[in-house]
């Protein structure tokens, strides 16, 4: 492997003429790097957090169609959601009911969060971090509702190996598919408490940049978007 | 520097937006209350979540503003999930019909 001669004779039109590349991880960054810009305009952080949401999108649909591929290919009776899902309030079962007001509870997180992005490009700091903390207090009520359910069905005997209503999967599709989504809820609500801390502390006055605030949203956004395809296909369905 | 700040939008179409979410998802929670059967309820869930996403994505998520570039960078790569959404429903019949016949022995 002659490395060096080559090395020194493909040097990168970024680098200074004369000057060789840099060596290691430093060359690997500067070479892909390259002074190129994709996406104009687009500061680099959002347009990493739009790819890793990409990258995300590609994991909860492979959930989704793991269960659809499940679902359509059983040969015992699926589980009516409709049904184990409902909650007795006041003597009258009522289908869904928690699941409904649980989505109403993250819509209403996606809200403020729209608003804080918002506060934060106005630089009105203390609305901001408001915002900020009240998304991640209905991010936490979401989780604790979800926590709810959960106690509720694993009381009611539901394992990811079976389940007295059906099909031995629903445990599995449901587990997996909720759990995961309520990890992304929870690490959110510790994403946005921390960017809104530095909000408060003042950070991004200082750095004169508020696009973390919108990265952040960016994130919430997207989990909210992802209990939409949930709530229509696990629940709904 | 200043004009380099984010987008601005006025709150009042974040307030409009979280309004419209509201109302779909109650109309998508209807669709299981009233008991909606067959097509009926498919097409209406699957409606009343595209309109859902497609808000989300466009007005909090600023997807409306961004440019091309980036839109067809991010919206383009998920369309290969609805080859294999494909695969695995066409392939659906074929798991099936072998799981009674293996079941059925």
């Amino acid at each position: 492997m002659a490395l060096h001669p080559q090395a020194e004779v493909e040097s990168s039109s970024s680098n200074p003429p004369g000057l060789p590349p840099a060596p290691g991880w430093q060359g690997i960054a500067s070479d892909w790097a390259s002074d190129k810009e994709a996406f104009k305009q687009v500061p680099w952080g959002k347009a990493m957090m739009w790819i890793f949401l990409l990258s995300d999108t590609f994991i909860f649909t492979c959930f989704l169609t793991g269960y659809m591929s499940v679902r359509m290919t059983i040969t015992s009776a699926w589980p009516n959601p409709s049904e184990v899902f409902a909650l007795t309030i006041g003597g009258k079962e009522i289908p869904l009911i928690l699941i409904a007001i649980m989505t109403f509870v993250l819509i209403s997180s996606s809200g403020t969060m729209a608003m804080a992005v918002n506060f934060a490009y106005r630089r009105n700091r203390a609305k901001t971090t408001a915002l900020m903390l009240a998304t991640a207090a209905l991010g936490v009520t979401f989780v604790g509702m979800q926590a709810f359910e959960w106690s509720k069905l694993i009381a009611e005997g539901v394992r990811p190996w079976g389940n007295p209503m059906g099909a031995a999967q629903f445990g599995a599709s449901f587990f997996m598919i909720t759990g995961f989504h309520g990890l992304h809820v929870s690490i959110g609500a510790l994403y946005l408490s921390i960017v809104a801390l530095k909000v408060w502390r003042g950070d991004y006055e200082r750095s004169g940049n508020y696009q973390n605030v919108e990265i952040a949203g960016l994130y919430w956004h997207f989990v909210d978007l992802v209990w939409v395809f949930i709530f229509a296909f696990f629940y709904l369905w | 520097m200043a004009h380099a700040q984010g987008q601005q939008h006025p709150i009042s179409l974040y307030l409009k937006i979280w309004g419209l979410l509201f109302v779909l998802s109650t109309l998508s929670y209807l669709v299981d209350y009233f008991h909606f059967h067959g097509y009926l309820r498919w097409s209406l869930i699957i409606t009343f979540m595209l309109l859902k996403a497609g808000l989300i994505v466009s007005i909090f998520m600023h997807m409306a503003w961004e440019r091309l570039a980036m839109v067809y960078a991010i919206l383009v790569p998920p369309l290969c999930l609805l080859v294999l959404i494909g695969l695995m429903a066409t392939e659906a019949d074929y798991v099936f019909l072998s799981r009674v016949i293996f079941f059925g022995q």
